[in-house]
Formats: C-alpha cells, sequence, structure tokens
C-alpha cells in the first residue's frame, strides 16, 4: 500500500518537475470518453511524434467526466478534456474549467457542414466530425421482411413499428444536435410532428450513445438512429449491419480542450496540435476510428468511398444551424423530449399504433369522417405544450438553470408537460380507435 | 412460527435478567464511537455534501421542504415509487422460489456435490458491468437464443426481458444468492435436537420443514430476503438495461446525472430510496422482534443430513439442475460470448474464436491484482464493522445502537456516482504532504467499495449472532472470562459460517462495483476489473475482449468462493468430529 502510494506520488512529482523543465515531455493526462479503440492509435501515434511523452488515457463517461473536473479544481491533475457532446464542453466553459488554446494548424476551415468547428473563443477545438444516419441489422431486416429505409421520414411508416431506437438528446449531446436539427430545418411544430412520428415507432430510448448501436448489433432492436462511426466500427468488426446517410442529416463535431491550470500545459497544447495536424488527422482514417478530418486535405490520403463533407453538400451542407438559438434552449428542448416521449412512450405508442391501423382501414375503404378523425389524432399527438418563442424566453429557461428570478420550478413545468402529452395522446388514441369502428 | 416461540419460551426466564446484565461497558462504547466516526466520515458526510441540494431551493439555495412537495404531486415520480414497491416485492417472491429448494435440498440431506452447487448458485450474483446484460439480452431478449428458437419451432415469444415483469425475472435472477446463501448458513447453525425432539413426536416431511426447520432458520432467510428488497429497491443498472425508466432509482441516477441542468429531484429522489431502505430494514427487524431464534447446542454440522430415497434423489437432482440452468444462464451466455466471432440475430454465435483472451491476456493482470486487492480488503473491513454493528445492536443496551445499523444500511440507497462524486468533493481537497490529494490515492476506492458492500456483511453477521444464546456467553462470563475473551473465544467461532458468508458476498460484489469506482479511479494503473471491463465495452470491436474480461473476473470470484465454502464444510466437520 505504502510502495504504491510513494509510486504514485514520485510519477506525479517527476511529471510536474519535468514538465516544468522541458516543454513536451512527461505525462499528459487525458480525460476522455472515446473508448479504447479510438484512444489507443492516437497514444501510439502521439508517444511516437513527441518521445518521452506518454500519455496517461483516463475513461470516463461524459458525464463522469465533466463532474470529475468539476469536483476536482481545486487541485487539478488533468490536462486534457477529449470528447464529442458540444454540450459538454459548454457547461466546462461556462464553469471556466478550460484553457484557451488556439492550435497551430493549417488549412482548417471554420465550419464543417454548417456548424462551426472551434469554439468561437478558442476554449475548445473540434478535431474530427461525425454524420448522423440510420443503422440497421440486416439479418433482422431480412427475418422481418423490413425493407431499407433511405430518410429520416421513413422511419415514420407503420411498417417499421416497434422496431427502431434512439439515445435520449437529454443523455446524449450528439442525439440533441440531431433533435435540434431537425426543429430548426422543419420549423418548431412541424419538427415535433416529425420527431413525434417517428419517436412513435420507436422500440426503446436508450439512455447511453453507446446503448443503440449495442442492440443493433446484437439484434434486439432492427433500426437504430447512431453517429456513423458506432456503424462503421461494428461493419469493420464483422456485425451484419448496414448504415445510410439520410439526404439531410447533421455533422457533428468531437472536441478536445486543455484544462484550467493544466499541470503540464505544454504538454496538454502539444496533444492538441497534434490532433488537428495532417499526421493527427489521418490517425482518423483507421477502420477502428474512421471519424470525418477536419482538415479537408487529408481527404486525398482517404479510401475511395469515404465521405467527404467539405464536397458532398448532403452531408450537413444543406442543413442551417443557428448555435445562438440551440444554446438557448437546449435543457428547455431535451425535458420537453424526455416528458413528452421518453416517459410517455408507452402511451405516445398506444396511439401511433391506434393510428396506423385506422390509416391502413381507411386505405381499404375511405371513409370521410374517419379521415378526419385520424387527422385530429394526429394533430393531437403532434402538439406541444409551448411555443418556439417559450421554449427560449427566461421564465422557461430559469427553471433548469436555476436563475435566481422566481418562475415555475422544473418540477411544476415537467408535471405539466407530461400531464399535457398524455392526455392528448389518450385522446389521440380514442379517436383513432373510433376511425377504424368507421372505416370497418 | 410455532418452533421459533417454542424455542423461545424455553429460554425466557434469562430474558429479564440478561438485559441487567449486558448494559455497556466503557470498551463498547469506545467500540460504537468508533464505528460512528468511520461512518460519518466515510458515508454521512461525502452523502451529505451531495445530497443536501434536495433541501434547497434552486436558484437561492435557501432550505425548503417544497422540492418533497413537487415529487409527491409528480404523476411520473408516484407512479415510479409504486413500480418500484411492486417489482421489489415480486423479486422476492421469485428469488424465494429459487432459493429454498438449493437451500434446502444441499443443507438437509446426503447430496453429492452440495458445496459445488452452492458455489454455482452463488455466481448469479457476480454479473460484470454491460457485458453481463449483453449476454443475457442474446439469451432471454426479443431476438435472443430463447425467442428465436421459440419462434421458430412454435411462432410464439415469451417477453421474458419486457417491462416490469423483466426487471423482477433479471432481479430475481441477480440477487437470489443473498436468500441462498444466508438461508444455507442458518439451516447449517440449527440446533439437531429440535429436529430430533420434532421427530420423536411425530412430525415429518413438509410439516417438519415447515413448522420446525424453517421458523427456525427465519434470520437467515429474513436476512437475505430484506437484502433483495432494499437492493432492487435501490438498484438502477437492471432497469436502465431493460429501458424501463419508470421506477425510482433510475429516475434518480438519470437527473442526478444529466449535464449542465441542476435539478434537485435527483437528489429528492436519493432521499426518498434512503428513507425506504431503512424503513425496510426496520420493517424486518420488528417482524422478527419478540422471537428468539438462538439455540444453545451447537456445531454438530446443523441439522442431520438425510439420505434420500432412489426416486427422491431424481427429483432433488432434476429440480436443482433446473434451477441451476435458468439462473446461470446469464453466465453460459458470457462464456459463448467470449469465445464468439459473431453474435447476432442468432440462436448461437457464429464462429467460436480464442483472440478475446489472448487480446486481454497481457493487460488484465494489472486489473486483476488490483480487484483482488481492492476488493478483499473492502470485504475485511465489511465483515469487521459488520461483527462490531451486530454485537453492539443485539447484545447491549447502546442508546441509539439501531441508527448504526439503518446508517450503515442506506449505503444500499446511494447510488455509486452519488458516492463517487461526495469522495471527490471531501477528500480531494485534503492533500498528501506531497501535494497530492487523498482522493487520487487508491485506497479511497477501497473505502468507496467497503462502504457499498457493508449492508450485505452486516445482514450476514447480524443473522449469524442471532441464531447464537446469550446463555453460551452468559456461561463463559460465570466462567470468568472477560468479555473480550469471551468474543474471541466463544461468539466469534459460531459466528464462522456467517461471517464467511458475509466476507464472500461482499468480496464478489465489490470485484464487479462499477459506479463508483469510475468517478474515483486515477490511473489505469490503480483500475480494476470492472473499469477494465468498462473500457472495453464502449465499442462494437470491445465487445469480445469485454465478455472474456467478464468471464476472468467471474472465474476469480468463483474460485475465492468455492475456497471459502471449503473453509466452512471443513471447520463444521472438524466441530462435529470435536464434539
Amino acid at each position: 500500500m505504502l510502495r504504491h502510494s510513494v509510486a504514485t506520488a514520485a510519477l506525479i512529482g517527476t511529471a510536474l518537475f519535468t514538465g516544468a523543465a522541458f516543454a513536451q515531455s512527461g505525462k499528459v493526462t487525458v480525460v476522455t470518453s472515446f473508448s479504447k479503440d479510438v484512444t489507443d492509435p492516437f497514444k501510439q501515434a502521439f508517444e511516437k511524434a513527441h518521445p518521452g511523452v506518454t500519455l496517461d488515457v483516463q475513461n470516463r463517461n461524459t458525464n463522469a467526466g465533466v463532474k470529475f473536473l468539476e469536483e476536482t479544481k481545486a487541485n487539478n491533475q488533468v490536462d486534457i478534456f477529449w470528447a464529442s457532446a458540444p454540450d459538454a464542453f459548454e457547461v466546462l466553459k461556462s464553469k471556466s474549467l478550460l484553457q484557451k488554446h488556439k492550435p497551430k494548424a493549417e488549412g482548417i476551415p471554420d465550419k464543417i457542414g454548417s456548424y462551426p468547428i472551434n469554439d468561437p473563443e478558442n476554449l475548445y477545438s473540434g478535431f474530427a466530425a461525425s454524420g448522423y444516419g440510420i443503422m440497421w441489422n440486416d439479418r433482422y431486416a431480412k427475418a422481418n421482411k423490413l425493407p431499407e429505409p433511405k430518410d429520416w421520414q421513413d422511419l415514420a411508416k407503420p411498417v417499421y413499428f416497434d422496431h427502431v431506437a434512439m439515445a435520449a438528446p437529454s443523455r446524449s449531446g450528439t442525439t440533441h444536435l440531431t433533435i435540434e436539427t431537425i426543429l430548426q430545418g422543419e420549423g418548431w411544430e412541424q419538427g415535433w410532428r416529425t420527431l413525434k412520428e417517428v419517436s412513435g415507432n420507436f422500440r426503446q430510448i436508450t439512455e447511453r450513445s453507446f446503448g443503440v448501436p449495442e442492440a443493433v448489433n446484437s439484434g434486439q432492436v432492427g433500426f437504430g438512429i447512431v453517429i456513423d462511426f458506432f456503424a462503421f466500427s461494428a461493419q469493420a468488426s464483422g456485425f451484419p449491419v448496414k448504415f445510410v446517410y439520410p439526404t439531410v442529416t447533421t455533422i457533428v463535431p468531437a472536441n478536445v480542450a486543455v484544462v484550467a491550470n493544466a499541470p503540464n500545459k505544454a504538454g496538454a497544447e502539444a496533444f492538441v496540435d497534434y490532433l488537428v495536424s495532417p499526421a493527427g488527422q489521418e490517425v482518423l482514417l483507421e477502420p477502428s476510428i474512421r471519424r470525418l478530418p477536419v482538415n479537408p486535405a487529408v481527404y486525398a490520403k482517404a479510401p475511395a468511398d469515404y465521405p467527404n463533407p467539405f464536397k458532398d453538400p448532403s452531408l450537413g451542407a444543406r442543413v442551417k444551424f443557428d448555435v445562438n438559438v440551440s444554446e438557448k434552449r437546449t435543457n428547455v428542448v431535451d425535458v420537453l423530449y424526455d416528458q413528452t416521449v421518453t416517459f410517455q412512450l408507452d402511451a405516445l405508442k398506444a396511439a401511433t399504433k391506434a393510428i396506423h391501423d385506422a390509416e391502413a382501414a381507411i386505405a381499404k375503404k375511405d371513409n370521410a369522417d374517419a379521415k378526419a378523425l385520424v387527422k385530429e389524432a394526429r394533430d393531437l399527438v403532434a402538439v406541444m405544450p409551448v411555443t418556439e418563442q417559450q421554449a427560449s424566453s427566461s421564465e422557461i429557461t430559469g427553471a433548469f438553470t436555476g436563475g435566481k428570478e422566481k418562475g415555475a420550478r422544473q418540477a411544476e413545468l415537467e408535471q405539466q408537460w407530461a400531464a399535457f402529452a398524455k392526455e392528448r395522446y389518450q385522446q389521440a388514441q380514442a379517436k383513432a380507435e373510433q376511425a377504424l369502428k368507421l372505416a370497418r | 412460527m410455532a418452533g421459533a416461540t417454542t424455542a423461545g419460551r424455553a429460554h425466557a426466564p434469562s430474558v429479564s435478567s440478561r438485559f441487567m446484565r449486558l448494559s455497556a461497558t466503557p470498551g463498547q462504547i469506545a467500540l460504537a464511537l468508533g464505528i460512528t466516526v468511520f461512518l460519518v466520515l466515510f458515508l454521512i458526510v461525502p452523502v451529505g455534501t451531495v445530497i443536501y441540494v434536495a433541501f434547497t431551493e434552486k436558484g437561492t439555495g435557501e432550505f425548503t421542504l417544497v422540492n418533497f412537495l413537487d415529487f409527491a404531486r409528480t404523476d411520473l415520480f408516484i407512479r415510479s415509487f409504486w413500480n418500484s414497491v411492486y417489482v421489489s416485492a415480486m423479486s422476492v417472491v421469485v428469488a424465494s422460489i429459487f432459493a429454498l429448494p438449493l437451500a434446502y435440498i444441499t443443507t438437509r440431506f446426503e447430496f453429492r456435490g452440495a458445496m459445488l452447487i452452492q458455489t454455482l448458485g452463488f455466481l448469479p450474483l457476480i454479473m460484470p458491468p454491460f457485458v453481463g446484460a449483453v449476454a443475457m439480452l442474446l439469451l432471454f431478449g426479443r431476438n435472443g437464443t430463447v425467442n428465436l428458437l421459440l419462434d421458430e419451432w412454435f411462432g410464439v415469444k415469451i417477453p421474458f426481458m419486457e417491462g416490469l415483469n423483466g426487471v423482477i425475472f433479471v432481479q430475481a435472477v441477480h440477487y437470489f444468492p443473498f436468500i441462498l446463501i444466508n438461508l444455507s448458513t442458518a439451516l447449517r447453525n440449527i440446533d439437531r435436537s429440535m429436529e430430533e425432539a420434532a421427530q420423536n413426536l411425530g412430525s415429518s416431511g413438509f410439516r417438519l420443514f415447515h413448522r420446525i426447520v424453517f421458523p427456525l432458520a427465519m434470520p437467515g432467510y429474513i436476512a437475505g430476503a430484506s437484502l433483495v428488497f432494499v437492493k432492487v429497491f435501490d438498484d438502477l443498472a437492471t432497469p436502465l438495461l431493460l429501458n424501463v425508466k419508470d421506477m425510482l432509482a433510475p429516475q434518480a441516477y438519470l437527473r442526478v446525472t444529466s449535464i449542465g441542468i441542476a435539478d434537485p429531484m435527483g437528489y429528492v429522489i436519493s432521499v426518498v430510496l434512503i428513507c425506504m431502505s431503512i424503513l425496510a430494514m426496520w420493517i424486518s427487524a420488528r417482524a422478527m422482534r419478540g422471537k428468539d431464534y438462538a439455540t444453545v447446542q451447537r456445531g454438530g454440522g446443523g441439522l442431520a443430513k438425510r439420505t434420500m430415497r432412489p426416486w427422491e434423489s431424481a427429483l432433488a437432482y432434476a429440480t436443482v439442475l433446473l434451477i441451476l440452468l435458468l439462473v446461470l444462464a446469464p453466465h453460459i451466455g458470457l462464456l459463448l460470448l467470449s469465445f464468439a466471432t459473431i453474435w447476432s440475430f442468432s440462436p448461437l454465435p457464429d464462429a467460436f474464436t480464442l483472440a478475446h483472451y489472448g487480446r486481454v491476456f497481457g493487460e488484465s493482470f494489472v486489473y486483476i491484482k488490483n480487484t483482488l486487492l481492492y476488493a478483499s480488503i473492502a470485504g475485511l473491513i465489511d465483515v469487521v464493522l459488520g461483527i462490531a454493528i451486530a454485537y453492539l445492536v443485539l447484545r447491549t443496551k447502546l442508546i441509539g445502537r439501531e441508527w448504526l445499523d439503518w446508517a450503515a444500511t442506506a449505503a444500499l440507497a446511494i447510488p455509486g456516482v452519488v458516492l463517487g462524486i461526495g469522495y471527490l468533493r471531501t477528500f480531494y481537497g485534503v492533500q498528501l504532504p506531497d501535494g497530492t490529494p487523498l482522493a487520487t490515492l487508491w485506497i479511497t476506492i477501497v473505502l468507496a467499495l467497503a462502504i457499498r458492500r457493508l449492508p450485505y456483511a452486516l445482514r450476514a453477521c447480524y443473522a449469524a449472532l442471532q441464531q447464537i444464546s446469550v446463555s453460551l456467553e452468559e456461561a463463559a462470563e460465570n466462567l470468568g472470562a472477560t468479555k473480550m475473551r469471551t468474543v474471541r473465544r466463544v461468539v466469534l467461532p459460531l459466528m464462522a459460517g456467517g461471517i464467511l458468508a458475509g466476507f464472500v458476498t461482499s468480496f464478489a460484489t465489490a470485484a464487479v462495483e462499477l459506479s463508483a469506482t469510475l468517478m474515483l479511479v486515477q490511473s489505469n494503473a490503480d483500475a480494476p476489473l470492472a473499469y477494465g471491463l468498462y473500457v472495453f465495452m464502449q465499442s462494437a470491436a470491445g465487445r469480445g475482449p469485454g465478455a472474456a474480461l467478464g468471464v476472468i473476473a467471474v472465474l476469480l470470484v468463483a474460485l475465492c468462493t468455492f475456497a471459502s465454502h471449503m473453509i466452512i464444510e471443513k471447520s463444521q466437520k472438524a466441530k462435529g468430529a470435536s464434539r
């Protein structure tokens, strides 16, 4: 026990000493949410490029990582925070836990797709990007005779009922961006309608991002809304899965930041610089990682069918994305989704099923009254308890961030929204069932 | 119950005088204070620094109880609450159905392989995080082995893992060893003469079991059943794995770990969980009050083991095999997964390989070493504390002694992530002379593990002590032995079975703990197996190696369990021989 702690102390001591004496040496401590398949190749490449430097990788999920930095800030021992979710970096930034560093790299544009690559104040930098899409298990699809989807709207079709999965936007920063893109692209009302129509077909809403590809890989769920690299790395490991980018997809960056008061600041900056350097960017092309480089020049070295967001306009460029709008209502959108969809999934699915059945009956035997009822049912499912203006208003956003002004409490809003949605789903189900009777 | 009360009446005259004589000595007071300091330092303060938020207003931080009112007014939380109660109660019922036959057959009859069955029956408790879940889904999920075959042969599917009933099924499989291990120990401790007396009076068969044997083993059963109830009530991993979110523990977890939202409700739910856990323990203690389970004669190897008639024997083997097959299915799945190339939407893997073991072989050594080190120290701490708390509660009249028990039990209700944050908050500011924060030392992980697993060891020690008659200690003291010597020479040896059961449970479950560990691990060199598993299980390519690591963890713990069963058996035999 004693030997152990002495060794640790000695190690940290050496790291501190050498870190101060020579730039770019000693130990660089990284807290990351990335898996071993991603971190190992970077560790090897970086240590090779910087002899004498060791990269000490601590794996934590994004949330644990954020909490860890928060709790240990008084005596920080971490140099780098390295993760996907931009919202985690926003939280760290707002708590002044990050340090400014503008990476020394040539040829990196301001935007990838329609999303800015770097934080405007240079507190964190994007080093890779990924696109969202649909991944499915081929064996599952064939066994259940399901067609291959091409677009988001396809997933709302009755044939996919109970076959789709997604991570909750409140649990996955990247899923959140996808939801927000749909809301901005289609507008608040139409966006939520699409989201609920797709969500009505969900088999499950997982609480961690990797839960979706895991369920698809093992064949428990047929179709998943996932980031591309989950599908590509599963394919590389031999799983019978396929992937498609929808015609309109979001490109989301993965980020890296130097932690405030980093014990080895020079080493940390060297690591960030390495990630965005051409050599570091090329590591991204490895089959086990397969993320999109932010340096357009690197795509020249990529395999022929590698998606290139700088050339292919369907990858992100067609989407309009306003970061300010998104930031203002982040929590509201997450909680709205959780309260009206995640925690009401049974009621939503029952309504969706009833609507599908009624529409199938109407398709066989037309009936104007039944049609009107189904339309009413669909509207009831789609309606939201708050308007777009309310969603960004300070009375509502303050309930989540803990603003000093006394508005409604978060718990009160949640209860209101949940009750609102549940009541309407039940009404929708009743109307759809009525329509089914008429059309029979 | 008749048997227990009859046994109780035999001692009735000594009751009043006993309590007068066994009031607290200075040594006992010092012990109680020591334990209190430990619990305050490593449980109450760290957790308090986190969950006090439940009592404050968001934004202003002023004291308020409005959050609890919000809890009561939110449909989701009320629904979650009743779902949790229902699932926990039903899990106890199903777990009892698994555990009773196994415990009874292996302790009551001459049965070949009893020790092996006890060890195997213990394995479900060691379910490595993530990969255990994947294995379970691959077998019992909607498109798992069983359902794919059923669908192919009969065109039906059984929803083993859907909704609340799915949670009950998985929880019962996972936690029934709590009942098995505590009940078996209790059965071994029963005074053989009680059974013989009943038989002489003409009782036999099932009547003998449910009127005499089972009531006498009640402390063990209650210890196990209350643990299952509280553990299921507080468990968040299984419901989340099955995507059931409307239960209390998952709701607390989802809220405590949401990024960027300062939501007091997660902590409010934590407080509710803690209160419910204490309430459950209080009810179970209450149910046992006024009854005396202690028997005087000890060490005959427990119940007289009987030989079975051939048809009885066949029936017993069939029952045992069936139960073992069911509860060990996840581990069989895990084993398959660790050798599988690809296993996706098919009853069995496509092909088998040894490559996954090759990949983890090199790096798993440091994980194994750390796991053994951490889990055994944590187990030892738990057993020592467990014995001390059980002794103080059952053998002294110290005021507020039950609070030691309840405080330690409350640890069950605290989500690992809350404990982890609390430890960072409390101990990261404390620096060693060279400037290293206290929280970066691996001993912090050990302490967190010890606190999280203390309730298991405590319940086992508590049940063991309940079965020992005070008159034995009185006899020793009358013969001039000091309290210390009495405890050492009389109480501890008689508790040995329960102590080992407690150690094994704490050790085994600490070996696969993840949630607090993930918060506290500071470097790969200090990481235990569960952390290594987590790192692998975040990618598709890591599934096989993760499963291999899981198998290693299970084997490791199983070996230790088997060894301790050998020790129990040996000591029982030795006692029997010396009688």
